[in-house]
This record gives C-alpha cells, structure tokens and sequence, in this order.
C-alpha cells in the first residue's frame, strides 16, 4: 500500500471563510474555516441539518462557495480533485443500490482516474481491485450485484473503492449510519490503517461515544465552525452542548443511582441518537476516553 | 404464408422501412439503458413532446430540424429545473405542465405556418414513405450513437450510479449530462420520420428495461435491449404488412410483447421466479 510522507508541510484540508448559499437562498454554512493536518482521523459533528453533508459537497466543489477557499494539501481543491487526491464515500441514500453492477465494478470505479481515455482496466488496476477487497474483507462478494448486500458491507465496498482510488483525502459521510458494532469496529480498524499511511480522513457521524474512541481531530459545525482542533482539547461537554443546544441528552447517574456504597463518583451519558458519549465523574477528562459502551447500552 | 412473410423485404419501400427502423432502434435502445437507470423516462417523454414548436419553428425558419428540436428539448429541461427549484412543487408535477403545454404550443404554431409536413406524419412518422436519404441518415445517427455510448460508457455508468464521485474523480459531468441530452435530442429527432414524436418515447424507454429485467451487468443490459428493439422492430414492420395495420404502433405493440414475457418470465427478476424463491426460502439463497 501506498504511503505518504505525513510531515508535508500545508495540511490535508484547509479551509478559509467558507460560505454556502444554495440556490433557493438558504445559507447552510457561513463563514467556516478549520484546519486539519495530515495523516488524521477529524470528526465533523453537528446536529442534523448543521451542514455537514453541505461542508462535504464544498469540499467536492458540488456546491459553489458564496465566499471563501478551501486548499486540500496546499492547492485549490479543484485542481487536487483533478489529480483523484479526494475520495468520498457517499451517505447510504445517495446511492440507487438497483443498479447492474457488481461488487468489484464499483471498486474499478475507483481506478477510473487513473485509467486512459478508453478506460481499459489493466492488471494494475485489477491488482488494486483485489487488494482492496481482500483489505476490507469482501473478496468473497466480489461477483455480487451491489444491491445484495447488507448495509454494512456496502459500507465497505465504497472503503474499497475509495481505497483503489488511491486518495490521500477521503471524505466520509456517515459511515456508521445502520451499521453493527462489530462492523463499526472493523471500519474503525481501517481508518486506523490508513491514517497510519498518511491519509486524511473527515467523518461525520452521531456515533458521540465513538469519537474519542478513534478520531484525532474533531470539528464542530452548526452553521458554522465551533470549535475545531485536537479531539481532547474540543470535545468536551461545554462545546458539545453549544454544538448540540437542546438536541442533546444529559443523562446525569449519580453516586447514589449507581451503586450503594458512599461513592460519590457520576456517569454522565451524553447522547446524540447512536452511541452516547460518557463522562465519568471525578471531571477528570483523561479517564473518559477509553471507556465506550456498546449501543447495546443505548439509554 | 412463407412468401407472404417473406414478400416485404422484396419490396422497396418496406426494405427501406426495415431498416431504417433497425437502425432508429439501435439507437434508441442504447439510449434507452441509461433513460433507464437514471429515472428520465419521463424526462425522455416530455422532450419528445416538448420539440414540437421547435420542430415547427425549425422547418419555417428553413434551419436544420435536429436545431430547433434540441434548442426546445433544452428549453423543456431547464424550465423545468428552474421551476422545481423556485416553487414547492415536485419536478414530474413541472415537467407534466412544461411539455404539454409546449406541445400545445406546437400544434398551434403548426397552424400559423405553411409547412409542406402534415402534423400527422410528425406525431406518427411516415416510415413507407422513406427514401435512401432516410435511410443512410438514420444509419449515421445509429452509428454515431452507439459508438460514443459505448466508449464513453464506463463514464456514463459512474456518472448515472454515483454523481457524486464522478465528479471526485474528476469527470466532466456537465458534458455527460448535456451529452446525453443532445443524443437523446436527435434521436428523438431522427425518430420524426420513422414512429414520430408519440411513440418514440416507446423505443426509449421498453428495450431497457427488458435489458434491466433480464440482468445484473450493464453490458449484457445494453446488448438485451438492442437485440429486443431490433426484434420488436423487424417482427413489427413484418407483422403490419401481413395484418395491414400502422407500422409504427405494430412495433410498440412487439416491444409490449417482449416486455410483458420478459416482465413474468425473465430468469432472476421475472414475476414468477420472484414469486417462486419467496415461497421456498432455500439454502441456496446465500449463493446467488
Ligand atoms: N439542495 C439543497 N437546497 C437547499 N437547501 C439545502 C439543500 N441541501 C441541504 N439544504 C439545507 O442546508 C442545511 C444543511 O443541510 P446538510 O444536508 O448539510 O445537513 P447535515 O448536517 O448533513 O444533516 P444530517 O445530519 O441530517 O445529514 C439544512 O438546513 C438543509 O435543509
Ligand atoms: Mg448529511
């Protein structure tokens, strides 16, 4: 697998002053900038309809920007999309999953960049195919239509392709959305691969829990840019509740909820919709980190 | 009844009926594969509805007919785009009114103007009055169709299945899009002659999606749909000479034909396999 050299000097997405006004008027993102460096995991967590979805399309360019830029490793984003530097994995709904292609043609979807005028797969290109598959193990399901799949192994066939692709930036959209634990956990395992080669990756998700669990980096969008830089100075309660205003659950265990004894430590369990993130009392945020419950623990 | 069968391909002008409908339905099955997959069957009908003033203007104006056509097929799309955007209502509900009411704006026009067509041979083609020139105009526009879907394919796959990552790596969207709108433009065009502006829509949609129903691989989607058209086009034309009925609705009629065998019969998708696997959940369910 390919690496890049991490230490390059301009960070992996840089964007400046961003404004998105759709073409009905509506300004879902104004003024956002935020900086994340390379070889990155950055979570992009904002409640429903706080643009995230919006910030993707801006990086894309499928939205034009009102105002502002945004450099992916140093260079306008246009020209690195030209140069097959990004990769998105699409939300679930995004895609019409009816459609005649098989696993593995939508894994060469990713190696179209790379391909000449003709688009004529060659045995590099299948070579990446492969290898893609085999890394996030759906070699088995190579010959099968797109559609019949389950939630979480499309998930991991749009992984594959963006790993064909060969992009040192991959944008993912809700990867988590209608995905088991154990299959959350193998993406999760994935990400950590990649980003160990260098990679850049935006996730958004409302999976809080798993956040600190495995992101390096976090942004906070409501309209706007909150707060963005290291997961452990930006994603504390005080931020999270300005992101979230009154969306979030609090859900505050005390010492005498939780066991007999005179123990005066609290949980409190922070909730979006998925995984809930914990804070375990003592307000000692280093002892947080670790500890994620599984959804099983829903509250 | 062998020579009866046999006696209109001896014939001049059912020679040059045949294959000039062989060649239209080449070219429209092609297309009709990503009409298909993208939801435009009813984009596909509105167009073709909607160059009627174009058409009508064209032929007044003494400008070529494939010009007037494709400037008001455009017209229909983005009015349509504009007005789904700018009001609460869904872009079907849009389209219904944009090209009706742009048909309608045809026929009128048609009555202003003194063109030497009948709005009859528009709305249903003339095809045993072609000439050679049909003939081999048809052929360069099937030709020019199937060579460019073909090779660009592939960029019309990722574009229809994942726009947005057509654009990521970098695709010239826009050119695939309008691209394909001007294909459809002048096959609706070439059409004129041959079914006509109402049943084009018939060529440009069933072949498809009996491709669609049959298979899991675009590839073999698109050389069902081609082999279903030209099937329905020769048994149809054949089949009009023998029962002395219209050509151009004998076709649809054979592509409905097809369809529906293919709707109840086709091996994975078909009514009665579909029916048959959800009875007997079988074990070997997880190998297909
Ligand atoms: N095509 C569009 N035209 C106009 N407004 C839009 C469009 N797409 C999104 N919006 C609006 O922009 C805002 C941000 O939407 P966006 O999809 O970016 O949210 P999101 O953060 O991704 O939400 P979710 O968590 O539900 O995915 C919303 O208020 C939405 O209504
Ligand atoms: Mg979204």
């Amino acid at each position: 697998m390919a690496e890049f050299d991490k230490d390059q000097n301009p960070a992996g997405i840089e964007a400046s002053n961003v404004t998105v006004t759709y073409r009905n008027g509506h300004t879902a993102i104004r003024d956002a900038s935020f900086s994340i460096p390379n070889a990155t995991i950055c979570a992009l967590v904002g409640v429903n309809g706080s643009g995230k979805s919006t910030l993707f399309k801006a990086i894309m360019g499928f939205v034009p920007l009102a105002s502002g830029t945004v450099e992916i490793l140093g260079k306008p984003a246009g020209r690195a999309l030209k140069r097959n530097t990004v990769a998105y994995v699409p939300q679930n709904e995004d895609v019409d999953w009816d459609f005649p292609v098989l696993v593995e043609d939508v894994v060469m979807m990713g190696r179209f960049g790379h391909m000449g005028f003709l688009r004529r797969p060659s045995k590099t290109d299948h070579g990446h195919v492969e290898s893609a598959l085999k890394r996030v193990d759906m070699l088995d399901y190579r010959h099968r239509q797109i559609g019949q799949l389950s939630g979480g192994q499309k998930k991991r066939v749009f992984l594959a392709r963006a790993l064909a692709q060969e992009s040192r930036i991959i944008l993912l959209d809700e990867p988590f959305g209608g995905v088991d634990v154990k299959t959350e956990e193998s993406i999760i395992s994935l990400m950590r691969s990649m980003r160990d080669e260098g990679r850049v990756m935006l996730v958004s998700t409302h999976n809080l829990g798993s956040v600190p669990q495995f992101c390096d980096h976090v942004v906070l969008i409501n309209q706007t840019v909150l707060a963005d830089g290291p997961a452990d100075v930006v994603f504390t309660r005080e931020n999270l509740e300005q992101a979230f205003g009154g969306v979030l659950r609090f859900h505050v265990l005390g010492g005498q909820d939780l066991h007999d004894d005179d123990d005066a430590r609290e949980v409190t369990v922070i909730t979006d919709d998925e995984r809930p993130f914990v804070l375990y009392g003592e307000n000692d945020p280093a002892a947080r980190s670790e500890k994620v419950p599984d959804k099983a623990d829903h509250s | 009844m062998l020579e009866l069968l046999w006696l209109p391909f001896t014939i001049d002008f059912m020679q040059q009926a045949l294959i000039t409908a062989v060649f239209l339905s080449i070219a429209a099955a092609v297309l009709s594969c990503f009409l298909v997959l993208r939801g435009w069957a009813l984009m596909g009908d509105a167009i073709s509805h909607a160059v009627l003033p174009g058409i009508v203007l064209a032929y007044a104006a003494g400008v070529p007919v494939v010009i007037g056509a494709f400037i008001a097929g455009m017209f229909c799309t983005i009015a349509t785009g504009f007005m789904t955007e700018h009001s609460r209502l869904k872009e079907d509900t849009v389209m219904g009114i944009v090209f009706s009411g742009m048909f309608a704006l045809g026929v009128v026009l048609f009555s202003f103007f003194a063109i030497d067509v009948h709005l009859h041979e528009i709305l249903f083609g003339d095809i045993l009055g072609l000439t050679w020139r049909d003939v081999w105009q048809t052929g360069v526009v099937a030709l020019v169709c199937v060579s460019l879907v073909w090779f660009r394919r592939k960029d019309l796959i990722i574009h229809s299945f994942d726009p947005q990552h057509a654009k990521a790596i970098g695709l010239p969207v826009k050119a695939l899009h309008y691209g394909l709108l001007i294909l459809l433009s002048i096959v609706i065009v070439t059409a004129l002659k041959v079914v006509g502006i109402i049943l084009v829509i018939a060529l440009l949609i069933a072949p498809g999606a009996i491709g669609y129903m049959m298979t899991d691989r675009f590839d073999t989607m698109l050389v069902y749909a081609v082999g279903s058209a030209v099937v329905a086009s020769v048994t149809g034309i054949v089949l009009s000479f023998v029962l002395d009925s219209a050509p151009a609705p004998t076709i649809v009629l054979m592509l409905m034909v097809i369809f529906i065998s293919v709707f109840l019969f086709a091996p994975v998708h078909g009514l009665i396999r579909s029916k048959r696997r959800a009875r007997m959940p079988a074990p070997g369910l997880e190998s297909t």
